[in-house]
């Protein structure tokens, strides 16, 4: 690189600073999604940089299945603490408690669709008119299609045939009452540009992203974390290996892959070479339908 | 880690040009498909067309239900994929519904434009709209691949027919720089790997040309903006008397030091510090995003612009603008909307309609009342507060905004600032000393980049400074032969044979020395506007008026180039070809330069040329073509 110029992470970062003082500056209630995992791990690094050293112009918050890995958990209060922010949980509980949602039995029950309602009660409750998340293009075709600033009308639907034309670095966040958007500032990532970042940027991140030893079971081809959320099927018997995770979700849909990355590294080099997609490897939740995501989508999911 | 650079790319076409399959190439070829991807798309293809189709690539870039439904492609899809030398990021835009909405989405960004012609076919409507609007756009480098050539017999003379048509459109637009491929995008042929089919074509596979076209002077160096997104001010008793604006870089360099205005208010200050998470700066320059913190506190908030004293944008209410409109409400005349201008909104009128262009025939029609979905337009707008901007030609950040409906609140047109450059009072009054007060420049009907493209060339000045004998003029020689005998236009303007008439009433007084570069500046920047590479050899031993000549160049967005021939006085005087030296010892030369007169050594020369130096020639032309002065193979 030769004087005045950026490398892809340099041009990458200023962009979603940029992107995030515009939404600070254009929205009178924003609020910033963290779940502890990776991608919103990069997000709050580029709100440091947006913003220090005054404090974020938006509060955190986390919509808590109650099904997550308890060392993330561990991981999101801890850096909350240290950034002496404030985070709102929004919890999936308490939406099952209250009878706003009805929990799923069986096996292969899962919390994931349960947390689109808890979201957009949360975001009402708050009045919260624009969300930072950390969705990127890369993880899903439909993905691929969605802008930066995401429109969603009063029930919290995103319409992918009529979105906002996006030029430049102009965003336009106008919205009626009841409305919202929903920015992804690392939308160009890649999943690794995010591992390259937070190596280069000495991140902290939660220890299940490393190489550990875990009890696990096999369903339709992926590892699952056996716990008091995972119920087993006949045949499916638990064994020990090592693991990590590449993707941070309900411990009941996220898998893990055999792994020996026991540094950032080591797991900067095996994301490189891997031939199989993140989502793919890792999320049930995808597997669904040709059009899982879009789906979701649709009802107000991030 | 090595760092890599990033080439944001738009492709136009439709799937019957082999689109789809072309990038499906790239991704392919360069290992970016996962696997998984690839099994969901091959199930998917036999879903769609049977065992026997082989895979789809379409399939892969179709994102939405509706879209592998109806088999279309409805909007931007972006894609990325990495080599060792870059990172890629593909704006995929759909070449025939809603054409230019979703051009200009994916265009407005882009480093380059591919677009894609079936040989067969040659030239068609839409090839020229996606050529139009790349060029409306101002997307800086186009490659047009002609695809399908196994279809044509891998014809040199069926391509030839095609670059030379395309090349008359090509001519109406403003396109700097343009290439051709040939390419089969089915078989890979030129996409990634060399073809073997056609030994007849000398340049590079498309994949080689997207990693090393040259894209760090694309953007703009010169005039530096900083529009203000946010004031940092935490407060508390840590920070109290912490304030900074902050915002991303959309041209030009600040340095720590340097006096700023804020615009449009027009209050002074000077940047104290550039803070950033990471640590303190000492210069910002685009795309970074940064907080200058001042050294006064003035008056300034989001939507001002922050920039030079004598470097300052337009600043006016009423705007002339090449509008692409985006909406099924139609613009009329006296339309009312929101306008979002870098980081003010405002609002705006509507207060002519000037012509509608037709995109087939570039034809103007000034019969318009309104501006239609997907039409392309001039029209005068009149702002509620001043803007303050650039022309969209100079910098497409501050030259750019969108029109929001305040109803509705869609985006309902993109637009490109083309008002007429008016040079502010202030910025004549300090430039006056060097001007003739009252007359103003004629820009002519054949602007600069029309003549260099017509001419094949492309001007600049190279100025060499260092001591007197110091090897100046036979480097500044030996590149004029070079780039000569290359078939470039280059011409030495030589200090010593200058005094023979241009400069021949100047003495060696350090101010006459300011006059004699301030007239070379002049006419090296004339050269160089005209097409020409002016070679400079001129002592010119004070670095204020180097940094005149700079800023002389600059100014006009003439590439600049300080090449520093470094040679140790001792040498030079060993040399001593003319005898000056032994003349200036004995005293009977005055004001020798390195003698009795000082040399101010450049700091921030593009190029040092040391005695040591093996090749300086090569090293001084390698120079040149890392710029993009002279193209390389």
């Amino acid at each position: 690189m030769g004087d005045y110029e950026l490398s892809n992470l340099g041009v990458l970062e200023s962009d979603a600073i940029q992107i995030m003082r515009e939404v600070a500056a254009e929205f009178e209630r924003p609020v910033l999604l963290f779940s502890g995992g990776k991608d919103s791990i990069v997000l709050l690094r580029i709100a440091e940089k947006a913003f220090r050293p005054g404090r974020f112009p938006f509060p955190l918050m986390h919509v808590d299945t109650g099904h997550n890995f308890p060392e993330v958990i561990e991981f999101r209060d801890r850096r909350v603490a240290e950034l002496g922010e404030k985070l709102i949980v929004a919890s999936v509980q308490e939406s099952i408690d209250s009878g706003r949602v009805a929990e799923q039995s069986g096996p292969r029950a899962s919390r994931n669709q349960l947390q689109t309602t808890t979201l957009l009660d949360a975001i009402a409750e708050h009045s919260f008119e624009a969300a930072l998340g950390g969705a990127r293009r890369d993880e899903e075709r439909s993905r691929a299609k969605e802008r930066i600033f995401s429109f969603r009308n009063d029930s919290g639907g995103w319409d992918p045939k009529n979105q906002r034309p996006e030029l430049w670095n102009l965003y336009n966040g106008r919205i009626n009452q009841g409305e919202q958007v929903r920015v992804f500032p690392i939308s160009n990532w890649t999943e690794l540009d995010i591992w390259q970042y937070i190596a280069e940027e000495q991140l902290e991140i939660p220890s299940i992203y490393f190489a550990h030893e875990r009890e696990l079971f096999e369903r339709d081809g992926m590892l699952y974390a056996t716990s008091e959320v995972s119920e087993l099927l006949p045949g499916e018997t638990p064994f020990t290996d090592s693991v990590r995770y590449r993707t941070v979700g309900d411990m009941s849909c996220t898998g893990a892959v055999r792994s020996s990355a026991s540094t950032l590294e080591q797991v900067v080099k095996e994301i490189a070479a891997t031939r199989i997609t993140e989502r793919g490897e890792t999320r049930a939740d995808d597997r669904a339908s040709e059009a899982a995501m879009e789906d979701r989508k649709k009802e107000g999911y991030f | 880690m090595a760092a890599t650079e990033l080439l944001r790319f738009a492709t136009a076409g439709s799937v019957d040009d082999g689109k789809s399959t072309l990038i499906g190439r790239l991704l392919y070829d360069t290992k970016s498909i996962m696997q998984d991807q690839l099994e969901q798309v091959g199930e998917a293809s036999v879903r769609r067309h049977g065992q026997d189709g082989g895979i789809d690539l379409s399939l892969l870039t179709d994102g939405l239900r509706a879209e592998r439904e109806q088999g279309i492609t409805i909007d931007v899809a972006y894609r990325y994929f990495a080599t060792p030398h870059r990172r890629f990021i593909i704006a995929d835009t759909p070449g025939h519904v809603d054409y230019t909405r979703n051009m200009v989405t994916g265009a407005s960004t882009a480093d380059l434009a591919v677009v894609l012609i079936d040989a067969r076919n040659g030239i068609t409507e839409q090839s020229r709209r996606h050529a139009f609007i790349s060029s409306l756009l101002r997307i800086p480098h186009m490659v047009v691949c002609v695809n399908k050539m196994d279809l044509v017999d891998w014809s040199e003379q069926r391509f030839a027919e095609i670059v030379e048509e395309f090349s008359d459109f090509a001519a109406k637009l403003e396109i700097v720089d343009i290439t051709f491929i040939p390419i089969c995008a089915l078989s890979g042929d030129n996409v990634v790997e060399r073809s073997t089919q056609m030994a007849w074509y000398d340049g590079a596979p498309l994949l080689y040309h997207l990693e090393n076209v040259h894209i760090a002077s694309d953007r703009n160096l010169i005039d530096p903006r900083l529009p203000v997104q946010w004031v940092i001010r935490p407060g508390g008793d840590e920070h109290h008397d912490y304030r900074a604006v902050a915002g991303q870089v959309a041209g030009g360099v600040f340095q720590v030091g340097d006096q700023i205005v804020a615009l449009p208010s027009g209050a002074r200050s000077s940047i104290e510090a550039i803070d950033s998470f990471d640590g303190p700066l000492t210069e910002a320059f685009p795309p970074l995003s940064v907080a200058l913190r001042l050294s006064s506190e003035i008056d300034v908030s989001r939507g001002d612009l922050i920039c030079r004293p004598r470097n300052q944008p337009q600043v006016s209410r009423d705007i002339d603008a090449i509008v692409c409109w985006l909406d099924q409400r139609a613009a009329e005349q006296s339309g009312r909307y929101l306008i979002k201008h870098t980081t003010r909104t405002a609002t705006a009128v509507i207060s002519s309609l000037d012509y509608k262009i037709d995109v087939d025939t570039l034809h103007r029609d000034v019969n318009v009342t309104s501006l239609e979905l997907n039409d392309i337009g001039r029209l005068r707008l009149r702002t509620s507060v001043p803007l303050a901007f650039d022309l969209y030609n100079r910098n497409r950040l501050t030259g750019s905004f969108i029109l929001i409906d305040e109803v509705s609140n869609n985006t309902v047109a993109a637009g490109m600032i083309i008002g007429e450059a008016k040079v502010g009072a202030e910025q004549a009054a300090e430039l006056s000393a060097q001007r003739t007060v009252g007359v103003s420049w004629d820009s002519g009907e054949i602007t600069r980049e029309r003549r260099w493209r017509a001419l094949g060339t492309r001007g600049a000045t190279i100025w060499f400074t260092g001591l007197p004998a110091s090897g100046k003029s036979s480097l500044a020689a030996a590149t004029e032969q070079s780039l000569v005998k290359g078939g470039r236009s280059a011409y030495r303007l030589d200090g010593d044979n200058l005094r023979h008439g241009l400069t021949g009433d100047l003495g060696f007084s350090p101010k006459d020395r300011a006059e004699n570069v301030r007239r070379t500046a002049s006419v090296a920047a004339l050269l160089a506007d005209a097409g020409v590479i002016a070679l400079v050899s001129l002592v010119s031993p004070y670095a204020a008026d180097r940094a005149a000549a700079r800023e002389l160049h600059e100014q006009q967005g003439i590439e600049f180039i300080e090449v520093f021939v470094d040679t140790p006085l001792e040498i030079c005087e060993q040399r001593d070809p003319k005898g000056l030296y032994a003349r200036a010892r004995s005293g009977e030369l005055k004001e020798m330069t390195g003698i009795d007169a000082p040399y101010e050594p450049p700091e921030q020369a593009e190029l040092v040329i040391r005695h040591s130096d093996e090749e300086p020639l090569e090293r001084v032309l390698e120079l040149l073509r890392s710029r993009g002065v002279v193209t390389s193979g």
